[in-house]
Formats: structure tokens, sequence, C-alpha cells
């Protein structure tokens, strides 16, 4: 077990976690720290507990133990509503738009955590915002999400969490049934969340090598522990782990 | 060819009250994918309370406006205190609190109303309206009613498309994870939409019973064919529930009307229109999913 010797403070930290679902204990005492406005990629084969690390975060699982510092502040065992608000933002894997709503009603949900005072120019901006910087969206702002392609639907995923002024952005598995053309855009726009926006990245990946490549810093987890927490370059430098954890 | 524009008319009013009824448990099923069987027991007690306030007052629409406020108390009411507690459960518990809450309403409305048939009064004439010399099989009443659950659907539909609080309640429903995460407090969302579910039911209930009469069970017909008309909707439409009931409301009437002996026939019809609804297409007509858990 390495330790972590970040200099800069983390903007989320989590500490001792540990959370399951019923019997099972899918993690079992794990701390990370994520620099603010950088890029931490969690790391680990299936069944690892990244997802569930993420889950419990966000608050959608509530941990049994453990703290979840957000700046200082311990929010575990706050409800997703609550974890919104507080500034943790989750894109979960998979299907994460509403296929069912447009595009532009997609983006509105993600303004649902919004204090009610907030007016209707102010939503009208963030939105133009949105639409400024994925064009895309813009164009079929009006038409239902279900009829995005993958990549496109990513990116409405993560236009809508940025929505709600995260200050630490979850990903799980943001790459995952991308063509590669397209999971590279993504990466590029992780790389400029956290570099431009200043918001502090915790990215899962099951494509290590490609989240490697762009993080800052790595942790990697097995059968719900730690096993290493390094800068990423050591970690992409560390053949015997590679190996063994990240297959590549 | 008069008798089938009058058996047309009333399909099409009591196929609105159908709709109403077939919405109210969209509404709900949206939600948590819960088949709400209280909701004839809630219709029919909310209606008691609306004749006991036109008795006492004298004036039918203080009953009309308590009804439907008292629709909206009772089923927020419902689901804070009966159904939230079962959230967390398997769901075949929130179904069973439901037949339970049936059985609670049908007793208590026994205990405090008694157990005799009671006449509901009409808003308006209830004398067949005539075009030319022609009876139009309907009265002004039954304008009134098709007229009332339009509105009242129309008003809802507009505020689930336009209104921030509908997008609310649509997202809830599509995606209860994705919801919660982007700060939607869904519990809430679930209260108001069993709110809007017995603000509907007591519209049905107050509608309904000026032609039934009112006793304890007298909705569980009514429930029967709301439930029949929103599985021809798809359960998850609510414009498929309106047309649901619409069409129960035409086959019902001319079933009742051109079969001998058909009037009794009626509520087996509606039961053969289910069965073969359920086989032929389980997902409704208007429904886009394929399979369903009932």
């Amino acid at each position: 077990m390495s330790s972590d010797t970040d200099s800069a403070t983390p903007a989320l930290a989590v500490e001792e976690l540990v959370a399951g679902y019923g019997g099972v204990v899918a993690l079992n005492g794990v701390s990370i720290s994520a620099g603010t406005s950088a890029i931490t990629a969690v790391l680990g084969a299936n069944g690892a507990g990244k997802t569930t690390l993420l889950r419990a975060v966000s608050g959608m699982i509530r941990p049994r133990r453990g703290r979840i510092l957000l700046d200082g502040a311990d929010l575990a065992g706050r409800s997703p509503e609550q974890m919104v608000r507080a500034g943790i933002a989750h894109v979960p894997e998979g299907q994460g738009v509403i296929p069912e709503l447009t595009v532009e009603e997609n983006l509105r949900v993600g303004m649902m955590s919004w204090p009610l005072g907030r007016s209707r120019a102010e939503r009208t901006a963030a939105l133009d915002e949105a639409y400024g910087r994925f064009p895309l969206l813009a164009a079929r702002r009006r038409k239902l999400a279900a009829s995005l392609s993958g990549g496109e639907r990513q990116m409405l995923v993560i236009a809508r969490a940025l929505l709600a002024r995260p200050r630490v952005l979850l990903l799980d598995e943001p790459s995952l049934g991308l063509a590669p053309r397209v999971m590279a855009q993504v990466m590029d726009l992780v790389v400029q969340l956290s570099r431009e926006h200043g918001i502090t990245i915790v990215l899962v990946e099951q494509n290590a090598r490609g989240a490697l490549a762009i993080a800052d810093h790595g942790v990697v987890l097995n059968l719900g522990r730690v096993v290493a927490a390094a800068d990423a370059a050591t970690l992409a430098a560390d053949v015997a782990l590679r190996h063994h954890y990240l297959g590549f | 060819m008069v008798e089938f524009l009058q058996f047309t008319l009333s399909g099409v009013v009591f196929g609105m009250i159908y709709a109403a009824v077939a919405l109210s448990l969209v509404l709900i099923w949206r939600g948590t994918r819960l088949l709400n069987y209280g909701q004839g027991g809630m219709a029919m007690f909310t209606t008691y309370v609306a004749i006991e306030v036109v008795y006492r007052t004298g004036s039918y629409w203080a009953g009309f406006a308590v009804a439907l406020a008292a629709g909206i108390v009772l089923g927020a009411i419902c689901q804070v205190t009966i159904i939230r507690p079962t959230m967390n459960k398997p769901p075949l518990n929130a179904v069973i609190v439901t037949i339970g809450l049936l059985t609670l309403l049908e007793g208590l409305a026994g205990i405090f109303f008694g157990g005799q048939y009671r006449s509901f009064p009409a808003a308006f004439s209830v004398t067949g309206l005539r075009a030319g010399g022609t009876p139009l099989g309907v009265s002004r009443f039954d304008v009134f009613v098709a007229a009332a659950v339009l509105v009242t659907t129309g008003a809802l539909a507009l505020t689930f498309k336009y209104t921030s609080a509908g997008l609310r309640m649509r997202a809830a429903a599509f995606n209860t994870t994705i919801a919660r995460l982007s700060g939607i407090r869904v519990a809430r969302v679930l209260t108001v939409g069993w709110a809007l579910a017995g603000l509907l039911g007591a519209l049905a209930g107050v509608l309904v019973s000026p032609s039934t009469f009112l006793y304890p069970n007298s909705m569980d017909t009514i429930f029967v064919f709301g439930f029949t008309a929103a599985v021809i909707g798809g359960l998850d439409s609510p414009f498929g529930a309106v047309i649901g009931g619409l069409l129960l409301g035409l086959a019902l009437s001319y079933a009742g009307g051109y079969l001998h002996s058909g009037a009794s026939l009626v509520p087996l019809v509606a039961l053969g229109i289910l069965v073969v609804v359920l086989m032929v297409r389980p997902g409704g007509l208007f429904s886009a999913t394929q399979v369903r858990r009932v």
C-alpha cells in the first residue's frame, strides 16, 4: 500500500468507508482523496468496488461506516438529493439519459437542485452556456433523447451533471460502449472540465490505460480495498501492478 | 340511427369517468409501479364527504369543491402514512397495503355514513337533451361530466408538459435514480402524484354517483372499469388512459344498448375486454413498454 502524499488540499476525501448490499461488503475500509481540480482515476477489475464507491459518495447507498469529507465537512449518510446540493454530481454508468424526455428537458432536470429563487433568465443563460459547449445538443434540443447516438448521450449526461454546478464530478465509465474516436472526445472533455473549469473529477474506468493517460492521480481497488494509490505516471509505470490488477 | 347516436354520446360521457379513474391509476403506477387498489375506496369516501357538505350547506358546489380538496388531502395522507413505509420492502407489500386501504375505507364509510344506498345530487338537469325533435340520450349534467374531466385532464397535461413541477414528476416517473441524483426529492414528488390521483378519483366519484347511487362499495365496479381503461391505454400513458376510457365507455355503452339483457352483461363485457387486451397486447395500445410485471 503506497501512501498518498498529494500536497494539494483534497476537495473530496473518503476515509475508512465501509459499504455494501445486504450481506455483501463491497467496500471494506476504503480511503481515497481527490485533489482539488485534479482528475483521480479509480481503477480495478469487475467487482473491485469502484461503482459502489461512487454510489456511496453520491448517497445512492448509505455507508455503514466511514467519512465522506467535502472540503472538510462530513457528508456520509446524506441522500443523493442532498449530496448534489452539497456539490457532488454523479454520472452513473450506462443509460444516463432519460430517453422519454427531450434533450432540453434532460438538461432542465440538471437544474432541479438549484434553489427555487433562481430566475428564469439565470436558467436560460445556463442552458445557453451548455448549448455553447455542446453545439450538437443545441441542434437537437427539441428531439427526444432516445434519438441520440451513444456519444451524444454521454455528452448530454455530462452536460446535465454540469448544470448542477458541481465542485466534484463522479464519472462512472463514461467511455463504456463508445467508438474509439468518441471515447477520445469524452476523455478530452473530462480533461477540459478539470483544467479549465476547476472541477474535481473522480473517474471510474475499466479502460485503465486511457484513464491513467489523463488522470493526475490513481487509486487501484481490489475486492473492496485500496491496493495502490499514487500519481498516475507512477501507477502506469508499475508493470507488476498493471499485470496484476489493471490488465495491460 | 338515433339509437346509435344516443349510445355513442352516453358512451363518451361514461368513458370520461372511466378515463378519470384510469388516469388516477396511471399517475400512481408511473411513479412507483404500484396499482392502487384503494383508488375506488378513496373516491367513494370523498364522495361521502361531499354528500355531507351538500346536505349541510345546501350548496352542490361547496360539496364539489370539498370533495376535490378532500381527494388531494386523502391521497397525500395515504401516501405519507401507509405507502411510504413500504417503499424499501418487496413490491407485494405495497399492493397488500392498498387492498387493506380499500377495506379500511369501505369499513369506515359504513361506520360513519351507514351502509344504505344514498342518492347523490347532480349539478345540472338530468333530463335528456334534444336536438330538434331527436333525443340525444345525454343530459345537461352529462355534458358537464365530460367537460369537467376534459378540463381537468387538459390542465394536468399542460402542467406535466410545460411546468417545472411537471418535469420533476415525469423525470421521477421515468428514472428515479437519475431524478434523485439530479436533486429531485422523489419522495415528495410521489406524494404529489398520490394527491393528484386523489383529486381525479374524487372528481370521478362526484361525477358518477348521481347515476349509480352512493354506498360503501359503489365505486368497486367503476374501479374495475377504470383499471380496464388504464390497461387498454398501457398503464404508463396518461394519454392512453383517456383514450382507453373513451374506448371502454363506447364498448360498454354499445354492449349495454344492443345486446339482449345487455345491462347486466356490462361488467362481464369489461372483464372480457380486459382479458383480450392482456392476451393480445399486454403492453396496452399506447405503451412503449414491451413486457410488464403485474
